[in-house]
């Protein structure tokens, strides 16, 4: 007898559908939620309400074409995804990336990390019923971020930046100077946040032992990102695969212990923290020379001349919510033949339901808020 | 109150709260009496208010002519209608009775509905010809007039130092750099021939 069954029989049971509309969910995000009283004793995730065949699309665009539509996957941080698709197909073509570029990279990805950091945790809070005052203090540093963002690429979130074997415009002496200006600043709006949030009575009782994730369980499930290393598990692809020149930074891990949504929320504030430490050492250490290889340089007024040798590739990079991986398949035409998108936010959804039975009902939106999924990621 | 001090959580003395409701009230008073970098108001009325542009900022494409609209710089090559990612853009060369290419376009329409913002066509356009506009007041109430035809794409090259001044300068030069080098060769060609 199903869970169902049993529960229709005496009628204590009450299934509802959480979204896709509701304001909590991110996005369009749909939950079949069977309850029994206010406590969730099975949840499914629906999803698919925001697909638009991207993966398809790339079939049919060039490779280039392809870094404007990875903008519109995991829409808060465009440049991370962006790292990702150009580190694939540089792999894919066995193109290096001048140090310059390199390191305006590592800066752009990391300033991309506040920003999806800052706002995940303000619209956590949001979820809590903490309504929009911590929400709008994070989104008045993400402004800030980026305007430098449209000073530089052109655009506020589409960014549409990165190219093959560098990027599409170089950092000038007044976007360096705003950013060093946000650097500064930025440890003093976490300070400020977190005594707003850290220690507040009220986050913490909603917070702690709430959604917990057990380690192994993480690990089974492909959990990465914060929510993974919230579990105690030390895992940034970042120190281990040492893409880009991370592996010229010294910055630390930060893990959790219990892997509640309280660990989730205070994992994002120290990883902010390291960011920070990551973005000063790079403007320190940000050589001069070339934003993109000589060699690729022409591709960006011929983008149809980058025909990477038959093939296929990985790329991974550790995008602010997780393991984002590409898989690009070449037959040697401008196109690519498979473009295939490891999405964090998708796999990390996959541990929704076990982190929410037997929790509150009320407890389900900041379990999915702690995750930190978008859904143009999702459903691609 | 017993309930409050559940194993593991924190004891509900308030000092966290307290601190927190003193950080709101900080931003409070700052949002009256400080410049909007060091934590004052950082809105601003939009109509009657615009934040400052950005060189680079780029919202919809278009097409730049140098003396009249009837001359404009494309020459209708169909880079930009290849490249462009999501196919917004449509051109057709212009020919004329004899069926002899005209190098100008006699269509170009650009669907603002369809286009994505990318900025693509402007990096491929080989003729330094369509360009990303800083217009974002576009809203209107009925879907055909986003379907941009040429006579409405078509902006001075003086509009275009107006919005952008350092990249219009920027193309200027080029632009001149290769029209006297090709005076240069034609010279030289002429001179050579008249040996």
């Amino acid at each position: 007898m199903t869970l169902l069954d049993e529960i229709k029989k005496d009628g204590e049971i009450l299934e509802i559908n959480f979204g896709p509309q509701h304001p909590s969910t991110h996005g369009v995000f749909r939950m079949r939620v069977l309850l029994e009283g206010e406590t969730v004793r099975e949840l499914k995730p629906v999803m698919g309400y925001l697909h638009r065949n991207q993966e398809q699309i790339a079939e049919n665009t060039t490779y280039a074409g392809i870094v404007g539509f990875t903008d519109r996957m995991d829409y808060i941080n465009a440049l991370s995804n962006n790292f990702s698709y150009c580190l694939t197909a540089e792999k894919l073509a066995s193109i290096e990336v001048p140090e310059r570029a390199a390191y305006i990279r590592i800066i752009m990805a990391e300033l991309a990390r506040l920003i999806n950091h800052s706002a995940a945790v303000g619209f956590l809070l949001n979820d809590l019923g903490s309504f929009f005052t911590p929400l709008l203090y994070a989104l008045r540093e993400r402004e800030r971020i980026l305007d430098v963002f449209e000073a530089v690429t052109g655009s506020r979130m589409m960014c549409n930046y990165f190219r093959f074997g560098g990027v599409k415009r170089d950092l000038d002496e007044d976007s360096l100077a705003a950013i060093k200006t946000i650097v500064r600043k930025f440890p003093r709006f976490l300070d400020e946040f977190e005594t707003l949030l850290t220690s507040n009575e009220i986050l913490c009782m909603r917070c702690q032992n709430v959604g917990v994730l057990p380690a192994d369980l993480a690990v089974n499930a492909g959990i990465t990102g914060p929510t993974l290393r919230a579990s105690g598990v030390n895992y940034d692809i970042r120190k281990i695969d040492r893409y880009g020149l991370y592996d010229r930074f010294d910055f630390k891990v930060p893990l959790g212990k219990k892997g509640d949504v309280y660990d989730r929320y205070y994992i994002r504030i120290l990883e902010m923290r390291e960011s920070v430490k990551i973005l000063e050492q790079a403007l320190q250490a940000l050589p001069a020379g070339d934003f993109i290889h000589p060699k690729t340089a022409p591709l960006l007024r011929n983008p149809r001349n980058f025909k990477p040798p038959v093939g296929e590739a990985y790329g991974r990079t550790e995008s602010p919510k997780g393991e984002l991986g590409f898989y690009l398949v070449s037959d040697g035409t401008p196109q690519p033949w498979r473009c295939h998108v490891r999405a964090p936010s998708l796999i990390n959804l996959s541990a929704l339901e076990a982190m929410c039975l037997g929790q509150k009902i009320a407890d389900i939106m900041i379990i999915l808020g702690s995750i930190d999924i978008v859904l143009g990621e999702t459903d691609r | 109150m017993k309930h409050f001090f559940k194993k593991g959580s924190v004891p509900f003395w308030g000092f966290g709260i307290l601190s927190g409701l003193g950080v709101t009230l900080k931003n409070f008073i700052d949002s009256y009496f400080k410049k909007p970098d060091s934590g004052g108001v950082t809105t601003i009325q939009y109509p009657e208010e615009k934040s400052a542009d950005f060189e680079a900022a780029r919202n919809f494409p278009f097409l730049v002519y140098d003396e009249t609209p009837e001359k404009p710089r494309c020459v209708a090559c169909g880079i930009c209608e290849r490249e462009c990612p999501v196919k917004c853009i449509h051109v057709v060369m212009a020919k004329d009775e004899a069926g002899k290419p005209l190098r100008k376009p006699a269509v170009f329409d650009i669907d603002y509905e369809l286009c994505m913002n990318c900025g693509n066509c402007e990096e491929v356009c080989p003729f330094h010809s369509i360009f990303m506009d800083h217009d974002y007041e576009i809203a209107s109430y009925d879907r055909s007039s986003l379907l941009r035809p040429m006579s409405k794409l078509l902006k001075s090259n003086d509009y275009f130092h107006k919005v952008r001044p350092v990249d219009a300068g920027k193309t200027d030069a080029v632009i001149r750099a290769a029209q006297e080098k090709k005076a240069a060769a034609t010279k030289q060609k002429d001179s050579a021939g008249g040996q």
